[in-house]
């Protein structure tokens, strides 16, 4: 089939809810109004109150409850409607969900799926468009999703599903419609924990993950007018994540350029460079560069798209690693 | 035109007691213990005192760490454990340690956690989430298993527990109002001790009773006596089966003391007296219990010894098991954090180990 990244979302939790009877999908809005993005439409409709169901407004207790139907040998998939509302979630995300397995000396799981939109120049509200994935990176027991195509989102959501740890799946909001692509029917699943080639290339490393995969692949054919060759890794899977791609990578290549649009300080950038330069320092033949958001807050809509990196910003670093 | 549109937080919560602090028989309630009950209450309230004591000097002789005091709230603590069946779950906190025992988890489950260890298993067919220390945080997850239950079709009932502190935490507020909204079976119970560590109950909420919350989120609420055994495991019982019986939850506040320091690590005397202290002492749960069937002739002589004795023994064969085992490593950690490492974590894992091992901290013969 034909689908965008919003609704090859939506197919994957059909496709759980229809070959798993413990699968229940919960969150403000995504019964009869079927999600604020459409991601959950029909849903409901189609599988019944039981299994598709909304909450009240409060996001902590929809992961706090998410905790209590795990642990009770059921699997939710949580929607928080909006990135920037996790953290609300926060605590009930680092403090229990992550840590419900080594309290109980692994006797219960907090098997479940935590969804929600994230990242910016969409014109949003305040606190809409953050990207908190180093927040949750620095959470060891919650796995960090971040797709970047149809057939990834639905691959990977999949796989988030049957995994025995709680997952964190940000969807890239940017990017929800704007792509279209024919996914596989029915079931499958793309692994967690491993990364992809999306460009093979010889000059330099883009590393990315959610919608700047998309932006870096752009930068990427840019620069190929000019005689550079870029080596686009799509992380998938931002924590735990594949390093060892990412190094047989900038081995081959000998330079690395690390984007993403959170922020820059302690973000995934500073701890991929800093295994890069642990693991690999003798094959770089310039610093590691990052190409990120800013140290500030999200800001106001009219500066976000200077805030995000783009093409521009991606092909800027590319020439500064290969100045060296 | 009225003086005011405002209305008055006014609402009527009568504190439920069916014994008075003498042991006098003050009302019958359908479901309150019977005979034999009321003997497993008094056994598991004297159970709860030598256990406090115990624990506390384990903790003083340095062979258990920091650990929350529960003398004076035995009733509260047995009265909800014995109200609930076996597979019921209880979601509570450090502070339902003997609810926990009373219900079925092994004294060595808590041992171990205390000892600084994993809890290991609880036993086959127990219901219940381990034993929390973030406060308030439980709450949510009780409303979430009680949901799985229904969904599942299960007719187990999952008691939340928490203490006044922990009514003013916004996972209250969202764990109650979860429960209420999707009606599931699940009940909430507050042990009101007065005191989050030096915070008076005073000081949590303007509201007059904790039982008057329920009102907030559709559900019936009850005020009781949480020194009066009796009346705890009969409002608990009435709630329980209540919630079983598809009803939907409820809200128990049991009014009770924390006569112990918040836990070992708390000196009381900066923000108490002892006069209120020592006033509170006078109202023993286990004294108060004990007078009632001595009034109505449930007493055998030499109960209470022969109780303690078993409790002895009980905690000296618990404590004995649990130091034979130091069951943490560095790989119980990393296995513990996931149940599907990534290749990376398995990586990480190794190396962690072959430092320590460099180092001379692990394979240490």
């Amino acid at each position: 089939m034909k689908a965008n990244i919003v609704e090859a979302i939506q197919d994957a939790m059909r496709v759980a809810l229809a070959r798993d009877k413990e699968v229940v999908v919960l969150g403000e809005d995504v019964g009869r109004n079927g999600g604020v993005f459409r991601a959950t439409d029909g849903l409901q409709a189609e599988f019944g109150e039981d299994r598709v169901f909304d909450t009240p407004l409060a996001e902590s207790s929809i992961v706090g409850v998410g905790v209590g139907l795990a642990a009770y040998g059921m699997h939710p998939i949580c929607e928080i409607q909006f990135g920037g509302f996790l953290y609300i979630t926060m605590n009930q995300i680092a403090s229990q969900a992550a840590r419900l397995r080594m309290r109980t000396g692994g006797q219960m799981r907090a098997g479940m799926v935590i969804r929600a939109p994230y990242g910016g120049n969409v014109r949003t509200p305040d606190l809409h468009s953050d990207s908190l994935e180093a927040l949750l990176a620095h959470t060891p027991g919650v796995k960090v999703v971040m797709p970047s195509t149809p057939y990834n989102a639905k691959g990977l959501l999949l796989a988030a599903v049957d995994d025995p740890d709680p997952v964190v799946f940000l969807e890239p909001m940017r990017i929800y419609r704007g792509l279209r692509a024919e996914i596989p029917d029915g079931h499958y699943e793309v692994a967690l924990g491993e990364a992809r080639i999306a460009r093979e290339g010889q000059d330099v490393t883009l590393v990315a993950y959610g919608a700047e995969v998309q932006t870096s692949l752009e930068a990427a054919e840019q620069l190929s007018a000019e005689g550079i060759s870029c080596e686009v890794v799509d992380l998938q899977t931002v924590s735990p994540y594949d390093r060892e791609t990412v190094l047989a990578s900038v081995e081959k290549t000998g330079r690395a350029v690390v984007v993403h649009e959170a922020v820059r300080q302690a973000g995934m950038g500073a701890e991929i460079a800093a295994v890069i330069q642990e693991q690999a320092f003798y094959s770089l033949a310039a610093p590691v560069q990052r190409v990120t958001g800013w140290n500030t807050p999200f800001p106001f809509v009219q500066a976000e798209h200077l805030y995000v990196p783009g093409a521009a910003h991606i092909a800027q670093s590319v020439r500064r690693a290969l100045q060296d | 035109m009225p003086e005011s549109f405002l209305r008055p937080p006014k609402a009527e919560f009568p504190l439920v007691r069916l014994v008075g602090e003498d042991g006098t028989r003050l009302g019958h309630s359908p479901t309150e213990p019977d005979a034999e009950t009321q003997t497993q209450l008094f056994r598991w309230m004297v159970f709860g005192r030598v256990f406090d004591q115990r624990m506390i000097s384990l903790q003083r002789q340095g062979r258990i760490g920091t650990i929350g005091t529960i003398r004076g709230q035995e009733a509260s603590a047995a009265g909800l454990a014995l109200a609930m069946r076996r597979t019921d779950w209880l979601v509570g906190s450090y502070r339902e340690l003997l609810a926990y025992v009373a219900h079925g988890v092994a004294i060595e489950n808590v041992l171990n956690l205390y000892r600084g260890g994993v809890p290991g298993p609880f036993p086959e067919g127990v219901g219940a989430m381990p034993v929390q220390i973030v406060i308030g945080t439980q709450l949510p997850h009780a409303a979430g298993a009680a949901l799985a239950a229904k969904l599942r079709g299960s007719d187990d009932v999952v008691v939340g527990c928490c203490g006044d502190g922990a009514t003013s935490e916004g996972d209250f507020h969202e764990g109650l109002n979860f429960a209420g909204a999707h009606k599931v079976p699940a009940v909430f119970f507050v042990q009101n001790n007065g005191w989050a560590i030096s915070v008076p109950r005073g000081r949590q909420t303007a509201s007059e009773t904790i039982a008057e919350k329920a009102w907030g989120y559709g559900m019936p609420g009850v005020l009781v006596d949480g020194n009066d055994a009796l009346a705890v495991y009969a409002v608990a019982k009435e709630a329980i089966d209540r919630a079983r019986a598809g009803e939907g939850p409820a809200l128990i506040e049991a009014l009770t003391y924390r006569v112990g320091p918040h836990t070992t690590s708390d000196d009381p005397r900066r923000y108490r007296s002892d006069d209120e202290v020592a006033q509170h002492e006078k109202d023993d749960p286990i004294v108060r219990l004990r007078l009632l069937m001595e009034k109505e002739g449930a007493y055998e002589e030499g109960m209470q010894e022969r109780f303690e004795e078993e409790a002895r023994a009980a905690m000296s064969l618990a404590i004995e098991r649990a130091e034979a085992v130091a069951n943490v490593t560095p790989e119980t950690i990393f296995d513990l954090t996931w149940a599907a490492p990534t290749p990376s974590v398995l990586r990480d894992r190794q190396r962690t180990l072959e430092d320590l091992k460099e180092i001379g901290e692990v394979g240490k013969e």
